[in-house]
């Protein structure tokens, strides 16, 4: 009875040390200064936490655990080593949406086994579990859609009621098991199931380019479920590390809806780019003017200041590299160079970034659209690369389209504009571009990575 | 614990969840959600107790595929984090221009 006590008490501190360092990590992470030793801060928590509770007491089944405790780590490890930077975002929606699987897989062990000693815990389990359910299978079907698993949007009328009756349904069944009225097995699976079918056809409706706002909104949600099954559990460690991300969750989803200039309740429930897209082709008037290499290279060669619009176009031709070493041949030659990264440049905000510090380039040259924005009147050629809709100015002037409001990168006010494109295919929203058809724009068609290159072999010579 | 002591703690920590990021600027909004989301695979531990009390079969494959999904969200949550900050160091150190590009990731 002792050892027990003093067993159980030894997990509640190293629990308490886990909170701490989880809450310290994620302050540290939020600063480019110290975000490094964050993430371990926040992992030395994570091992201290699991160890603990290998020692928990009455616990059996260890083989199993040992056995899931390893494969998991083993195959997460190997894959998150491996991605390419440009496939980050959806390895998070996929981490992501594990943790909401295994909210819920706590929530159903604990509502299979029937063991709640109060209403109030059977009903924080079924709530973390439909949660945990949602964000796991809406999590998977974000991770199918950038990865190109799923290429179409599946949109319907009366598709919101339908999610709402599925909704109402999950929560009928939750109901009948919190009071007891019928807690068997089949009303529980199907409440699991409605939980899982809510989440994919809360998801599939959502077009990619909203895809990061969904995520982080999952990532909160998954947070808010485990912070239930914390409680349902009584495991403090749980309840505050998943609170804290729940609303630091809900906070960077705001920020990140702010960015793209939407709301909320306008990404989840609004179909993106399906009804503005003719509308916003019809008012695009002028000319494609192509471009070849050696003349875009002299361009910008003899320029003053190039100011570089990176976008994912370029992430996904690899050409980052091929970009940085053209722009260190211009800085050689004296020109100024700058990087403008759009807050949703890449396939979420920062991941640009993230690219962009792969390829070597400095802290010092990127700058971000309020800092970049003045200085585009004074640049001599915007290089628009792999990016579209963050620089087409129709989100400037043109009330009928879907991206009107958002904010952009002037890259229409550089004196020349280059823009480096693989064909005359619309942006990945499907919005016609009119910063192409402008008089000052020219077009270099090709692979992002064979212009690049093209370009710095022109430099080169002249 | 008790139900109002835990009430606490859930207000407490929303309040500190929100404080903590409510000024990160916008390049680390990917890592940062990265992190977030390996602190939320701590619930590991959770899912390490349920397989720990499960008795029939069904509970068991269910808290496997709990422990086995935890894991992958702590682990991998953890290494995608560590890779981008990793790189934002070697970014942020500003060397010499030409050597900007000799990171080898």
């Amino acid at each position: 009875m002792d050892l027990q006590f003093s067993a159980d008490a030894l997990i509640q501190a190293s629990y308490l040390v886990t909170a701490f360092l989880f809450i310290m990590g994620l302050k540290r992470m939020s600063s480019p200064v110290t975000a490094r030793s964050g993430i371990l801060w926040a992992g030395a928590g994570m091992l201290v936490a699991t160890l603990a509770t290998f020692f928990y007491p009455g616990m059996s089944n260890y083989p199993l655990i040992i056995a899931a405790v390893v494969i998991g780590s083993a195959v997460a490890w190997i894959s998150g080593r491996r991605v390419a930077m440009t496939n980050i975002p959806q390895m998070i929606a996929l981490y992501n949406g594990m943790g909401g699987g295994a909210a819920a897989a706590i929530a159903a062990v604990e509502l299979y086994r029937g063991g709640q000693q109060s209403t109030a815990g059977a009903a924080l389990a079924v709530v973390g579990g439909i949660i945990g359910a949602v964000s796991f299978s809406g999590s998977l079907i974000a991770f199918g859609k950038l990865q190109g698993l799923i290429r179409r949007s599946l949109r319907f009328g009366g598709q919101q009621l339908l999610n709402l009756l599925i909704l109402a349904g999950a929560l009928l069944l939750g109901a009948l098991v919190v009071s007891g009225v019928n807690a068997t097995p089949a009303v529980v699976s199907g409440l699991f199931a409605m939980a899982l079918l809510l989440g994919l056809s809360m998801t599939l409706p959502i077009g990619g380019a909203d895809m990061p706002v969904v995520i982080s909104l999952y990532n909160a949600l998954t947070g808010l479920a485990v912070a239930f099954e914390g409680f349902v559990l009584g495991n403090a460690a749980m309840i505050i590390a998943g609170t804290v991300v729940g609303s630091a969750g809900t906070l960077l989803t705001q920020l990140m809806a702010k960015a793209m200039n939407r709301s909320l309740g306008n990404v989840l429930f609004s179909g993106f780019g399906d009804t503005g897209g003719a509308a916003a082709g019809s008012a695009v008037t002028g000319s494609l003017k192509p471009i070849e290499a050696a003349d875009a290279g002299v361009m910008m060669a003899f320029a003053q200041k190039v100011i570089v619009v990176p976008g994912y176009g370029m992430a996904v031709a690899q050409a980052q590299h091929k970009v940085w070493e053209l722009c260190q041949l211009l800085i050689d030659r004296g020109v100024t160079v700058r990087f403008a990264i759009h807050p949703v440049a890449g396939r979420m905000p920062g991941h640009m970034n993230v690219l962009l510090a792969e390829a070597g380039v400095p802290y010092d040259l990127i700058a971000d659209l309020d800092e970049i924005n003045a200085e585009f009147e004074t640049a001599d050629v915007a290089l628009i690369i792999g990016a579209n809709d963050v620089v087409n100015p129709v989100a400037r002037n043109d009330k009928s389209s879907p991206i009107y409001g958002m904010p952009i990168l002037n890259a229409d006010k550089a004196k020349n504009v280059i823009v480096i494109k693989r064909g005359q295919g619309a942006g990945f929203s499907g919005i016609e571009n009119a910063l192409f058809y402008l008089d000052n724009t020219r077009m270099l068609y090709g692979d992002g990575q064979a212009a690049a290159a093209a370009l710095i072999g022109a430099v080169k010579s002249v | 614990m008790t139900g109002i002591v835990a009430l606490y703690i859930f207000m407490l920590a929303a309040f500190t969840g929100y404080e903590v990021i409510a000024r990160v600027p916008v390049i680390l909004h990917t890592p940062l959600m990265s992190g977030s989301n390996f602190v939320h695979g701590i619930v590991l531990v959770g899912a390490m107790v349920a397989l720990g009390a499960a008795s029939t079969p069904l509970e068991k494959a269910i808290g496997f595929i709990g422990v086995l999904l935890a894991a992958g969200n702590a682990v991998g949550g953890y290494a995608v984090t560590e890779r981008m900050l990793e790189m934002f160091k070697s970014s942020g150190a500003k060397g010499g221009k030409g050597g900007g590009a000799k990171g080898t990731h």
